[in-house]
């Protein structure tokens, strides 16, 4: 069973990386709301975290106010604020509020950054063409949402 | 000149940033070349559920782009009106008919506009004007058809809706047009694409609001066709929800597809009571 053992060698080898394989957006366990793993196994950078709350498929401030990101123009006014936000929630609820804040707020406006299913016309990004068969990807990736969250986590109110 | 209406919201007030947001519809009133008066807030009608006052999305506009559309000559859509007037006298086709020809002078389209999308007892169907237009081109003319949201067809749409500008918005949702009427009214609340936003989220439960740099109206189509100062041209109603339904990450309907049809009438009879205004101006 040479390829077994092979494969074994290799799980050895990438010990200290095995922690790092993401969780599917289908296999994150929502407690209330609230996911309590990190979804990639690696700690968030917030400096990232912030980037994302402006640009690509992030673009929180497209709806909501960030006074620590006031340099940036353009802010949102269909979500609260998120002044303070890191004193209102635990990691934990923040996590599971970027990944699907439809498990915390019932039909809420806000998107699910790491969910894959269910949706009704799916489209290929912002074309407007169907989606196709391919694999869908989350808006954010597991490291994305660490960092988004990392990001968060240092809006308390002075 | 935001007078009262920064004020009203408490988080533009608390909110301290680069930029001052709006809020709400502003209090200016549209009077057309002094001439023209313009209905661009009424109590909603009352089979539109969530609104209890309706407005016209000029008022959700910047001074400046309001001031663009209070006069004929500033506005740069009455360029395509002027573009469908050559088109109305033409003949063109095998029958050798223009517009002109059977329809006499294009004021006498006066009301036509207002009552849009419309059932059809010929055909069946609920029509739009665009379906209208090439109906009459292909059938009384022999002429071939114009591209549903192309610039003829625009422009000629838009200079249908200026000859009636002022009259009230009045499509009628009973009757053989009911059907239609609910399913886009169904399609109107239906969340797509990856963001799952419907057409509500927005301008049903967010008007008056910003989302990022968009001032968020009420998304009615009174001011149909639009010129936009964004992209320099007249823009059809399908041309529209496409755009919005694309922006959900979706995948879109197709112009003058039956469902963006029936999505019209729901849309326009949510509007029922405003003026039409088209060809209006926005950003
Ligand atoms: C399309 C609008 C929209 C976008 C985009 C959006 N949100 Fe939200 N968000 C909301 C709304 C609305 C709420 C309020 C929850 C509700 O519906 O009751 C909310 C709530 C929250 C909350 C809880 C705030 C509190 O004080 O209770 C957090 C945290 C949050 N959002 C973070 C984010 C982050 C991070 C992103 C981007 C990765 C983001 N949001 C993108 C609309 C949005
Ligand atoms: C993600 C938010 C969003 C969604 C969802 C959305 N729209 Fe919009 N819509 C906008 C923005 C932003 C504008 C530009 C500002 C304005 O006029 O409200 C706009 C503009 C419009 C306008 C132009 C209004 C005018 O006065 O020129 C119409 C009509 C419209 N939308 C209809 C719809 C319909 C119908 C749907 C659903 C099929 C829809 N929208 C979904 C964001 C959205």
């Amino acid at each position: 069973m040479k390829h077994i053992s092979g494969l074994a060698v290799m799980a050895a080898f990438c010990g200290s990386f095995a922690a790092a394989e993401a969780i599917k957006p289908t296999d994150v366990v929502y407690v209330d709301g609230a996911v309590e793993a990190s979804l990639s196994g690696t700690a968030g950078d917030p400096v990232s975290g912030a980037e994302l709350m402006n640009k690509g498929a992030g673009n929180c401030i497209a709806c909501h106010q960030v006074s620590d990101l006031a340099h940036l123009p353009f802010h949102g006014e269909i979500g609260p604020t998120l002044d303070g936000v890191a004193d209102r929630w635990t990691v934990a609820e923040l996590r599971g509020i970027v990944a699907n804040a439809k498990v915390m707020f019932e039909g809420t406006m806000m998107p699910s950054f790491y969910r894959t299913t269910g949706f009704f016309r799916l489209g290929d990004a912002y074309t407007g063409d169907a989606h196709g068969d391919t694999e869908v990807q989350p808006l954010l990736t597991a490291q994305q949402v660490e960092d988004v969250v990392a990001y968060l986590v240092t809006l308390t109110e002075d | 000149m935001k007078k009262t209406t920064l004020a009203v919201c408490s988080i533009a007030v608390l909110w301290v940033g680069p930029q001052l947001a709006v809020a709400d519809p502003d209090d200016d009133q549209l009077v057309i070349n002094e001439e023209i008066s313009i209905v661009t807030e009424v109590a909603a009608p009352a089979h539109v559920e969530n609104l209890s006052t309706i407005y016209s999305g000029w008022r959700f506009r910047s001074d400046e782009t309001q001031a663009v559309q209070m006069d004929d000559f500033d506005n740069p859509g009455m360029i395509g009106v002027e573009n469908a007037l050559v088109d109305w006298d033409t003949v063109e086709g095998t029958a050798g008919q223009s517009c002109a020809g059977c329809h006499g002078a294009a004021e006498d389209m006066a009301g036509v506009r207002a009552v849009y999308p419309k059932w059809n007892e010929e055909k069946g169907l609920v029509t739009t004007l665009e379906m209208e237009v090439n109906n009459c081109r292909e059938a009384r003319m022999g002429a071939d058809k114009w591209k549903y949201t192309g610039g003829d067809m625009t422009d000629m749409v838009a200079l249908i809706s200026s000859v009636s500008r002022g009259m009230p918005v009045n499509v009628a949702i009973d009757g053989p047009a009911q059907s239609t009427w609910e399913e886009g009214k169904e399609l109107y609340y239906t969340r797509t694409g990856q963001l799952e936003l419907s057409c509500a989220n927005c301008h049903e439960d967010s008007y008056g609001m910003m989302i990022r740099a968009d001032h968020l109206s009420q998304g009615q189509i009174n001011g149909f066709p639009t010129y936009r100062l964004k992209n320099t041209k007249l823009n059809s109603v399908h041309a529209r929800f496409k755009g919005c339904v694309r922006d959900t990450r979706a995948e879109t309907y197709k112009p003058g597809s039956p469902e963006f049809v029936a999505l019209e009438l729901y849309v326009a009879s949510r509007g029922n009571g405003l003026s039409v205004e088209g060809p209006s101006v926005r950003n």
